[in-house]
């Protein structure tokens, strides 16, 4: 199946991706971005990167597609560097899948 | 345990017992699949954890490229140079099926053709950090994907192994118990019955037995 790659970030972090023929998309507050992300999963975007810093504080929407095959909804360091919270949802699903994080030091 | 609300008769004893055998089998089944996909899973995360840490280095460099790059040259040259894609990368979702549960696999398709240096714009007003930094995108992207891909995939397979532990443990602590005792109850029961007949019979007999005499 053909898809679409979306990225979601401010303009200067989501810049670089715009060489590459990916489809920008920029947003301000958590329901912005939360109703971004449902239009963009209805207009079958397949992958979502999103930088960080936007990613809704309960992520929200993304766990409404979490047992989707599409979208992914994809966490990606902003341009102020990582802030630990695309690595942090590793840890939770290990967390959920085994009941312990085991790969944490 | 709480014993199921079921008539005690010979018919619902068959009926139980026949599912206490599938609960059972049905259990030990769903504890392989909850180990085999713990294994895998754990393989899977590690590999995820792995990418992660590899990409947000690498976008740090970008990053820091493209900032470079923007210090170089004036602010809407940049923005017009990167205006226009020249290729445009899509990808391709296969679904492949890990232990039953349906995970996509991504190819990336470049559109026209894959060029190593695809720049978007002419060399006259741009500056050499935008053509690395250009290149170094280009050059994430299996990685980006192959991430996307670990990462979904290790959703999916979370929520499902969380899925089926709950079935495990529903099975293990409540349902065959459960069967078990109402089994036992309705064993229990039907014998007293027997045995209770038994004894009217008996009494019967001595009854008729002393009325002739």
């Amino acid at each position: 199946m053909e898809a679409k790659i979306a990225v979601i970030g401010d303009r200067a972090s989501v810049m670089a991706f715009r060489t590459v023929g990916f489809d920008i998309f920029e947003a301000g507050t958590d329901t912005q971005i939360s109703d971004l992300i449902e239009s963009l999963a209805d207009d079958r975007y397949s992958v979502i990167f999103i930088t960080e810093e936007l990613v809704p504080k309960k992520f929200g929407t993304a766990d409404k597609y979490k047992n989707n095959i599409v979208p992914a909804i994809i966490p990606i360091p902003g341009r102020f560097g990582s802030m630990g919270r695309g690595i942090k949802i590793v840890h939770e699903n290990v967390e959920k899948a085994i009941g312990a994080d085991i790969f944490n030091k | 345990m709480a014993v199921l609300q079921v008539k005690p008769t010979r018919m619902e004893l068959a009926r139980l017992k026949k599912r206490l055998a599938s609960s059972t089998r049905g259990h030990r089944l769903l504890k392989d699949k909850r180990d085999d996909m713990i294994k895998r899973f754990i393989q899977l995360a590690e590999k995820n954890i792995e990418l992660r840490t590899r990409l947000e280095e690498k976008m740090k460099n970008i990053y820091t490229g493209f900032v470079m790059a923007g210090a170089y040259m004036d602010e809407a040259v940049l923005q017009e140079a990167l205006m226009i894609p020249k290729n445009r990368v899509r990808c391709n979702i296969t679904g492949v099926n890990i232990m039953g549960v349906d995970v996509p696999q991504y190819r990336i398709d470049y559109e026209g053709g894959h060029h190593q240096n695809s720049y978007p714009y002419g060399f006259a007003f741009t500056s050499q950090q935008l053509d690395e930094s250009v290149n170094a995108v280009n050059e994430i992207l299996p990685l980006m994907f192959e991430l996307a891909e670990t990462e979904k995939t290790v959703s999916l397979l979370a929520e499902e192994i969380e899925k089926t532990r709950r079935r495990v443990n529903a099975l293990e602590y409540v349902q065959i118990p459960a069967l078990h005792e109402t089994v036992k109850s309705i064993t229990m029961k039907l014998d007293e019955n027997e045995r209770s007949n038994l004894a009217r019979l008996m009494k019967v007999k001595d009854m008729m037995i002393s009325r002739r005499k």
